[in-house]
């Protein structure tokens, strides 16, 4: 779901988010019931149909799920040496059905359509005290601030490999301070995009920089 | 206008801004200093990020102290790292999303994105990730993103720091062409050189104020000095 919306016109990309996510649930609930290989067999033909019917090309199919193969390797072989080829067989074809359908509704379903979807389906919470703006907004922002984190995790190892240091506990201590710095301007950055009344982040980041004021790279 | 009276900021107990007395009326106003000169809070205090210890910012009258939330919808704030600034997945989701919060009705929000798609040469890059533009690409999203919500002025923090010379160049040709009242704070010289006023700060005191010429000269004065 990291924002790999693949762009077409199709009845697949016209679903609703919401019927969407509600098949994707329905499905993964399904398919731990579903016993044996032939109807998981099927399923996953049906979801392969179903990429067809969205014109998702086989290299963006298959630049999308390779990342994922690695760990479904890992738990068929678990399965085989717990209990045997054909659980692990159906184990293997169930997580294979869940995680082709998950991201084809990830490469037809642009990030704000989840977002208006989890806003719709948490509305009825309000009076509850949900506030489903709030929610959304931070199913997005995780969307968005996943790669970002991982690039400042990328440059925190790059500086530790650059300074001789291949591998340290110490990586952990400067991505937290990065990361903490990133949602410090995340803040600031949402109130003045008219996210929040601004007070109540003002006074956090108050805290924030008089701790920074011996920061020789924070400019006051 | 933006009038600052009598303002003063501090964090803890170090004061970063004192005394700060200034009527900002010219179209495009430089903010020149050295690092830790105070520069970037008084960006901040321009739009309410900030509000000032003691004295008072006003926005046409509005006091970024009581009416914070209409003032940020009046000044648009460009971060220096744009990074920080992008909150949606997307180039056209974080376009929407400005509007959205600004109260923009639903059905006029495709229009304007794609307005403004067009307009910063990133119509190609409409469903792509944020995270994998280039620099320049995400700080001209990031001020694409800003002017959708056509605020009446724009506040920019350093932001040709992170740029090579060719986004440079777009950056500042997206500035210069700008309609609105715009203030710069950068230690880029060659940027500000046709601007119409200059304002040099010192450690946390308006040192300098006049021509870029002018600013630029006690500007580089009080580094050599």
């Amino acid at each position: 779901m990291l924002s790999l919306y693949h762009d077409a016109r199709t009845p697949v990309h016209a679903l609703p988010a919401g019927v969407k996510l509600s098949i994707l649930v329905a499905v993964g609930t399904a398919v731990f019931f579903a016993g044996s290989a032939p109807v998981l067999g099927a399923s996953l033909g049906a979801v392969a149909l179903l990429y067809a019917l969205a014109r998702v090309p086989a290299r963006v199919a298959w630049r999308q799920s390779a990342p994922v193969l690695p760990f479904l390797v890992l738990i068929v072989a678990t399965q085989v040496l717990i209990a045997g080829w054909v659980v692990a067989a159906l184990v293997g074809l169930r997580v294979l059905v869940l995680v082709a359908l998950a991201n084809l509704v990830t490469l037809t379903t642009r990030t704000s359509a989840v977002v208006a979807a989890v806003e719709a389906a948490l509305r009825p919470l309000r009076p509850l005290g949900v506030r489903p703006e709030r929610v959304g907004l931070v199913v997005a922002m995780t969307i968005r601030f996943i790669p970002v984190i991982k690039e400042q995790a990328d440059l925190v190892r790059a500086a530790q490999r650059a300074r001789g240091v291949e591998r340290s506990t110490a990586f952990l201590v400067p991505l937290l301070v990065r990361t903490l710095r990133l949602a410090d301007g995340l803040g600031e950055a949402l109130d003045a995009r008219g996210v929040g009344s601004g007070e109540r982040s003002r006074r956090s980041r108050a805290s924030v920089r008089a701790v920074r004021t011996s920061d020789p790279q924070g400019d006051q | 206008m933006i009038e600052l009276s009598g303002v003063g900021h501090r964090f803890g107990d170090r004061w970063v801004l004192r005394g700060v007395d200034l009527a900002l009326t010219e179209r495009r106003v430089a903010v020149i200093g050295a690092n830790g000169s105070g520069k970037s809070t008084f960006a901040r205090l321009l739009n309410g990020l900030i509000v000032p210890t003691e004295g008072r910012v006003r926005v046409d009258g509005l006091d970024t102290r009581k009416r914070g939330r209409e003032v940020r919808r009046r000044v648009g704030f460009v971060f220096q790292d744009p990074d920080v600034q992008i909150v949606m997945p997307t180039v056209a989701e974080d376009l929407a999303f400005g509007l959205k919060h600004h109260d923009v009705p639903k059905v006029s929000i495709p229009g304007l994105v794609d307005r403004a798609l067009a307009d910063f040469g990133l119509a190609e890059y409409r469903d792509h990730p944020a995270h994998l533009l280039s620099g320049g690409q995400k700080q001209l999203l990031a001020i694409a993103a800003v002017l959708v919500t056509d605020p009446a002025y724009i506040v920019f923090d350093e932001p040709t720091t992170l740029l090579d010379l060719r986004n440079k160049r777009r950056v500042v040709a997206v500035v210069a062409g700008l309609a609105q009242q715009v203030v710069v704070v950068s230690h880029d010289l060659d940027l500000l050189a046709d601007f119409d006023r200059a304002v040099v700060f010192d450690e946390g005191r308006v040192v300098a104020d006049g021509t870029p010429a002018e600013a630029v000269a006690a500007y580089l004065a009080l580094l050599s000095g």
